[in-house]
């Protein structure tokens, strides 16, 4: 493949979506919405996918990777240079594929879903606008350009759980993801400050050539840059103990979770991670603590969603866990185990959201789980995709979650080191997620109805045909098998775990994590289908437990009590009372009062009264005929001389 | 007749009966409550100032002096009629002539 590849494509066409819908959106009718809305993220996947199959055509690949291309300067002092330059590799193929592919269905479902809603061209633009930052995000060859995404999907992220931004509930929701993900973005800011003092340069490649040219440079500054970048990935990918935004975001319409919240945005942390994995690679300590996150992270938020009524809640802890198990991934440097597991999570997470957003929207708005149950008549086809969602998720063979999952486990059993608690607790985690999702099919498809819906909407094509894509691809997206993703990923990751297992261990891993996927499997039929009573009788038998669990650790009561009071009460006393009340407002009270009090003064002049103004005017003409008649300088001349005269004596 | 005039009379006899013309004119405007008084006052003003204009005109034998003369009685009549005409409006407004009840624009 010759001549540019024209990569500024990808962004800019999701790009124009959005200044079409955003700025004429209201005016145009809303089939010409739809179009566009529909042609930006299409456009895009077009490219992507001509690109790589540009890419595969011109053998032997992986010499023609990467794809550089440079579009201008943006910054150029001293020693400082960032120019604004795209970068297609294998990394960034595989992430546009799954962003614009996933994407692009998200879109199409999404037509059907937010059909009736208002705000119909304001959904599509900000969906548009999320998919151009996403793609700067995913293409950037310079973290400061990563930057620029980073914070354009927070703000997409942002508008879109605000959506129903009348509902203060999803106004809130928005701002705690915003405000959250500011404490992971001055994490990355930091990273970069210090990556620019030490390193020099922002440019990944740059800053990979400079690691490889001084293989002895480990840790110290290199563990405190990979410590803020990782902290600005536990805010994006909301892992501990930033996770908090995530369950809450739930808030926003159900594609946007599934785009958004499950399959894009919250993985661009585990993305960043791969892509700056030089660092990390050169900072043992740090890659330790990355594992240590997810593994806890991942168990953590399993934990939570046992419990949870809400049908979305029990899907964004979900996801929350699924994150951790990416991050355990890249924190065992298996950074291709990772990115796999991203690509299927992508899959069969998008596939759960929207499918619970057609039962959502079948049912007519209700997302209790306790309310749902015996569905599957009804909704046939949404169970039979919802199924294999959870099959995926919970790692049976021959679904997509199985060989991403078994991959990761695997790396982490052969890590050395504490890679034995980190396979456990995964192992452990696989039990627990297995068992919840089980749960949720159990409640929300199995059973009898437990509450009459009276208006069921039958679900519209638009929104069949990506849930039917989608279950296709969670049940093909693993065949490609680990050994052949790893190969292909190799350039851009690095080398992944040493391969010092051998095809037993590998055997014996894959048959414990089945498993215990089958184990969580058959506890949530036996409490969810066969004796029915048993989940209450658990709950009562340990209540501090259960209250825990149901109310998620306390962990939002104990960051309420401890972070956000007090910097509220300071905000209150320094900016509220001390800045505004005192500074600005007693500055606008002296001027105002100023005004006021001469005023009143002053309008007893204006009496009315004629005569009482000749009177001044005559008065005024006299001062000035005595200003110019005394000879003031011989005056105070001859007064100052009688004063001195008179001390002088 | 010039010199005999100005060993006659003093420069500033004149200049103290413009003066004390113009004072007047201010006393009567600031005491006086008839409008038409008040009124007959400016005149006395203006009549002031114009005896000073005179004589310094004849003093200077500058021409320029008596035709602002000329230009401050013309001004004076059409003041003079513009005003009558305000104080027989205001007269048949209100039925007074008393400067202190004609303050309509007083806050």
């Amino acid at each position: 493949m010759n001549g540019p590849l024209h990569l500024w494509l990808i962004p800019l066409l999701p790009f124009a979506g959005f200044l079409i819908n955003g700025l004429l959106g209201r005016r145009l009718p809303k089939w010409l919405v739809t179009i566009i809305a529909l042609l930006a993220p299409l456009g895009s996947f077009v490219a992507v996918v001509g690109n790589a199959f540009g890419m595969f055509s011109d053998m032997p690949m992986p010499a023609s990777f990467p794809v550089v291309e440079t579009f201008g300067q943006w910054i150029n002092v001293g020693t400082l240079h960032i120019d604004f330059t795209f970068v297609l590799d294998q990394l960034s193929l595989v992430m546009l594929l799954v962003v614009t592919g996933v994407g692009f269905l998200i879109h199409i479902y999404s037509v059907g879903y937010m059909h009736d809603e208002e705000g119909y061209a304001r959904y599509f633009a900000y969906l548009n606008l999320f998919l151009f930052f996403m793609t700067v995000l995913v293409l950037a060859g310079n973290a400061l350009l990563m930057f620029v995404g980073w914070e354009g999907v927070g703000l997409a992220s942002y508008l879109l759980i605000g959506f129903y931004f009348k509902k203060t509930s999803a106004a809130d929701a928005g701002k705690k993801a915003f405000i959250v993900n500011r404490i992971g973005d001055f994490g990355f800011l930091i990273g970069m400050f210090l990556l620019l003092a030490n390193i020099g340069t922002l440019t990944f490649s740059e800053i990979a050539a400079k690691l490889a040219a001084n293989p002895g440079w480990q840790g110290g500054i290199l563990t405190t840059i990979a410590l803020c970048l990782l902290l600005g990935a536990t805010g994006k990918s909301a892992q501990l103990p930033l996770y908090i935004w995530l369950p809450d975001a739930m808030e926003g319409p159900t594609p946007v979770s599934a785009l958004i919240h499950a399959a894009t945005m919250v993985t661009a942390g585990v993305y960043m991670i791969a892509r700056t994995h030089v660092l990390f690679d050169h900072s043992p300590f740090a890659l330790s603590i990355v594992a240590i996150i997810g593994a806890a992270t991942a168990l953590f938020a399993a934990t939570i969603a046992l419990v949870q009524n809400d049908i979305k809640r029990v899907l964004a802890y979900s996801t929350i866990s699924q994150l951790g198990y990416m991050f355990l991934g890249c924190g065992v440097a298996a950074y291709s185990a990772s990115i796999f597991h991203l690509m299927t999570h992508a899959f069969f997470k998008a596939l759960l959201f929207l499918s619970a957003g057609a039962v959502i929207h079948a049912i007519g708005g209700e997302q209790d789980l306790r309310k749902m149950g015996g569905l599957w008549k009804k909704l046939p086809v949404t169970f039979a995709v919802t199924t294999v969602g959870v099959l995926a998720i919970a790692g049976i063979p021959p679904f997509a979650g199985f060989f991403s999952k078994d991959a990761i486990l695997y790396a982490a059993y052969l890590h050395g080191g504490n890679g034995m608690i980190l396979w456990t607790v995964g192992l452990i985690t696989a039990l627990l997620t297995s068992f919840y999702m089980f749960r949720l099919l159990y409640l929300a498809f199995l059973g009898k109805p437990r509450n009459q819906h009276e208006h069921h909407h039958a679900t519209p094509i638009s929104m069949l045909g990506p849930l039917v894509i989608l279950a296709l691809l969670s049940i093909c997206g693993g065949w490609i098998g680990i050994a052949r993703f790893s190969a292909f990923l190799a350039p851009s990751v690095g080398e992944t775990a040493p391969n010092a297992g051998n095809a037993h261990i590998e055997l014996m891993m894959s048959i414990a994590a089945v498993g215990v996927a089958l184990a969580g499997w058959l506890v949530a039929h036996i409490f969810y289908s066969w004796q029915t009573e048993r989940p209450a009788k658990l709950a009562a038998a340990l209540p501090a437990g259960y209250k825990l669990l149901a109310n998620k650790y306390y962990v939002d009561e104990f960051y309420s009590a401890t972070i956000v009071k007090p910097l509220l009460a300071i905000s209150k006393f320094l900016l509220g009372w001390v800045v505004d009340t005192a500074i600005l407002g007693g500055t606008a009270w002296l001027i105002g009062g100023t005004a006021t009090f001469s005023g009143a003064l002053l309008q007893r002049w204006q009496s009315g009264n004629i005569r009482s103004y000749a009177a001044w005017l005559a008065a005024g003409a006299a001062a000035v005929i005595l200003f110019v008649l005394v000879p003031w300088s011989t005056v105070l001349g001859s007064l100052t001389a009688f004063h001195l005269g008179g001390t002088g004596q | 007749m010039n010199s005999l005039l100005s060993q006659d009379v003093p420069l500033s006899w004149y200049l103290i009966l413009s003066a004390m013309l113009f004072s007047l004119g201010v006393l009567g405007f600031l005491i006086k409550r008839n409008l038409i008084t008040v009124f007959m006052s400016i005149e006395l003003m203006l009549n002031g100032v114009n005896l000073s204009f005179v004589t310094f005109a004849h003093q200077w034998h500058a021409v320029k002096g008596q035709i602002f003369v000329f230009f401050v009685m013309m001004v004076a009549a059409a003041e003079a009629a513009v005003g009558l005409a305000i104080i027989i409006a205001v007269f048949r407004a209100r039925a007074t002539l008393a400067v202190d009840r004609i303050d309509l624009m007083k806050l």
